[in-house]
């Protein structure tokens, strides 16, 4: 071995960041394709759930205006991107935790590679899980009833909003000790956001200050425009609140909002990580 | 010229019940070429001095440079000059010794062509060939304590950090750890390595510093510190521990230093200034004074011996010798 530093030369900045996001998005999903039984889970449980709930529930809960297995899947794939984007919460906190952190920290990468390749891996497997359901509940008679251009609008919106979330769950996994709390945290928020909104059951049912909570709950925003956007609304009255008459706007208006405020946190949070 | 520089490192962590001073004033400058040991217990602020220096964490106050850079203010520019490997294998588990050490030389920039040609390198140097092509999971601790040495080895770096580089390894992977090192450094790459074995700071190391309490209370080469301590110690063990009052008379008659015995009284030792003489001298005493030894023999100072001549506390992490007392 010869005592010379490799020399090399480094790159502009912009490549540099899209270089580097690069290799670890490449890296996060390597290691989600060699485990198994993340990807088996992360297949399984939406398959699941368009099941449980539609055949289920499906014959006892009646909605106005349309059939529940129309009315379900938005929901159900808003809960699922949703919960999907927990994910980048723990595996920053289980990365910081095995001490990779620090080895990415050490090297003269990019600030936000780390961040941007924990999204991104996190955003494609949402993406896989969607296309999952959405392929089980046409098994189960769910229908689209809109133009190609629209359906993917609402699968668009579905992965923007998780993949904004996402940001916020990598700041907290990066602000917890260890990854088990994050598990048992998301749970406690993730729960009341999700069931207590319009997606599995009409908010108009709901005694009052649960019905005012679903009518303002992003989640609800969210599934609201799904299903504006897939067509499955049918005929249902549209609670008279802003977020819920203008769903597509909340949406876009949430993620940016989260987009906005958690990218620089995490940065700045990553900048100051550190195992032990 | 010295490659790297602290002076009055201090830095605090809020912990339960105060706060904790990691370093308190703490000053070090290794000389270009050279390798430098930081030797003491755990809780010293060892780590913390290389996570300073490594770009890790910022000190509360103080200043440390790494080949005339800033490390508080470039610290990217230091990233790009220096090769860091931790207590704890930094790799990842899903990828192969291969991927790891590609995706390290990817992150430095070195392009996809010289990244893989580099990894294949290292892969020869430290005969990772078992572990290039199967995930990094499943492979033994030492193993991947030299991916991840050769991942610190990617750029050929001009500064390298090892933090307790053989801490929980088995003895015959430590001894291949220390070729690996002394292999390394007979180039001229400028090594820092923390240490709680004043053995392997002594194996490694032409200038050792020792810590405790978040700053240097000694340094010089490993011979001028032991020769601080006294050459060796004479330790004996008894057959019946009611001889233990006569031993002690005899220990220190030969000693140059406080008899130490076991808490059930029946291993016992002293500082010697020549190891073998003394020893000898001990056993035809005690021959012939017909007490009956299990065992007997000299050995070098321990850390534990260094920390109670220079802090008069023990090292805590000196867990070879916890039950060696002193006698009263």
């Amino acid at each position: 071995m010869s005592t010379r530093t490799l020399d090399y030369t480094e790159p502009g900045a912009l490549v540099m960041w899209f270089s580097d996001g690069w290799m670890i998005t490449k890296r996060n999903l390597l290691k989600m394709k060699r485990s198994p039984d993340m990807l088996l889970f992360a297949v399984l449980q939406p398959i699941m759930f368009v099941l449980l709930f539609s055949q289920v529930y499906g014959g006892s809960i009646a909605v106005e205006g349309t059939d529940y297995t129309q009315f379900l899947m938005a929901g159900i794939f808003a809960q699922t991107v949703v919960f999907g984007s927990t994910f980048s919460g723990a595996a920053m906190a289980q990365d910081l935790k095995d001490g990779i952190i620090d080895r990415f920290r050490t090297l003269p990468m990019s600030g936000s590679a780390v961040l941007i390749g924990r999204t991104n891996a996190d955003l494609v497997l949402n993406a896989i899980s969607v296309l999952i359901m959405m392929g089980t509940g046409l098994l189960v008679g769910w229908r689209v009833n809109t133009s190609l251009s629209s359906s993917l609008a609402g699968v668009g919106l579905l992965l923007l909003f998780s993949y904004a979330f996402s940001w916020v769950m990598a700041l907290l996994g990066m602000s917890v000790k260890t990854p088990e709390v994050i598990n048992n945290a998301s749970f406690m928020i993730l729960f009341p956001l999700t069931f207590i909104s319009n997606a599995f059951v009409q908010s108009s049912n709901l005694p009052t200050p649960l019905r005012i909570f679903a009518e303002w709950n992003p989640v609800s925003a969210l599934v609201h425009a799904a299903r504006e956007l897939f067509g499955n609304l049918g005929s249902a009255p549209v609670p008279d609140v802003w977020p819920l008459q203008h769903a597509v706007e909340t949406v876009l208006i949430g993620a940016a909002l989260m987009l906005v405020v958690f990218v620089p946190l995490c940065i700045r949070k990553f900048a100051s990580i550190s195992s032990r | 010229m010295n490659i790297i520089e602290t002076s009055a490192l201090v830095k605090t962590y809020k912990a339960k019940g105060g706060r904790i001073h990691a370093l308190d004033g703490f000053d070090l400058a290794v000389a270009e070429g050279s390798v430098e040991a930081l030797l003491g217990p755990n809780g010293a602020g060892k780590t913390t001095v290389v996570k300073i220096l490594a770009t890790l964490a910022r000190p509360d106050a103080g200043t440390a440079v790494v080949d005339g850079i800033d490390a508080l203010r470039d610290p990217k520019a230091v990233r790009r000059i220096i090769g860091v490997s931790g207590q704890y294998a930094a790799v990842d588990e899903n990828l192969t010794g291969f991927e790891n050490l590609e995706m390290v030389g990817r992150l430095y920039h070195l392009g996809v062509r010289r990244a893989r040609e580099r990894a294949a390198e290292l892969i020869d140097l430290f005969e990772l060939t078992e572990a290039q092509n199967r995930p990094v999971k499943g492979f033994s601790g030492g193993m991947r304590r030299r991916i991840d040495l050769a991942g610190a080895l990617v750029i050929r770096p001009r500064v390298l950090f090892l933090d307790e580089p053989t801490t929980g390894l088995d003895p015959r992977s430590r001894m291949a750890m220390w070729e690996v090192i002394h292999n390394l450094v007979a180039d001229g790459t400028t090594l820092l390595l923390t240490t709680q074995y004043l053995e392997e700071a002594d194996q490694l190391a032409d200038h050792i510093s020792v810590i405790d309490g978040g700053r240097v209370i000694a340094d010089g080469t490993a011979d001028a510190l032991k020769a601080q301590i006294g050459g060796h110690r004479v330790e004996v063990t008894l057959v019946h521990a009611a001889d233990a009052g006569r031993v002690q008379g005899i220990l220190a008659r030969h000693g140059a230093g406080q008899v130490t015995s076991s808490s059930e009284g029946r291993s016992l030792g002293v500082r010697v200034d020549n190891g073998p003489a003394a020893l000898q001298s001990v056993l035809g005493e005690l021959n012939s004074s017909g007490i009956a030894l299990h065992d007997a023999g000299i050995r070098r100072p321990t850390l534990d011996d260094v920390f109670l001549k220079l802090t008069g506390h023990k090292a805590e992490a000196g867990a070879d010798d916890d039950e060696l007392q002193e006698a009263r």
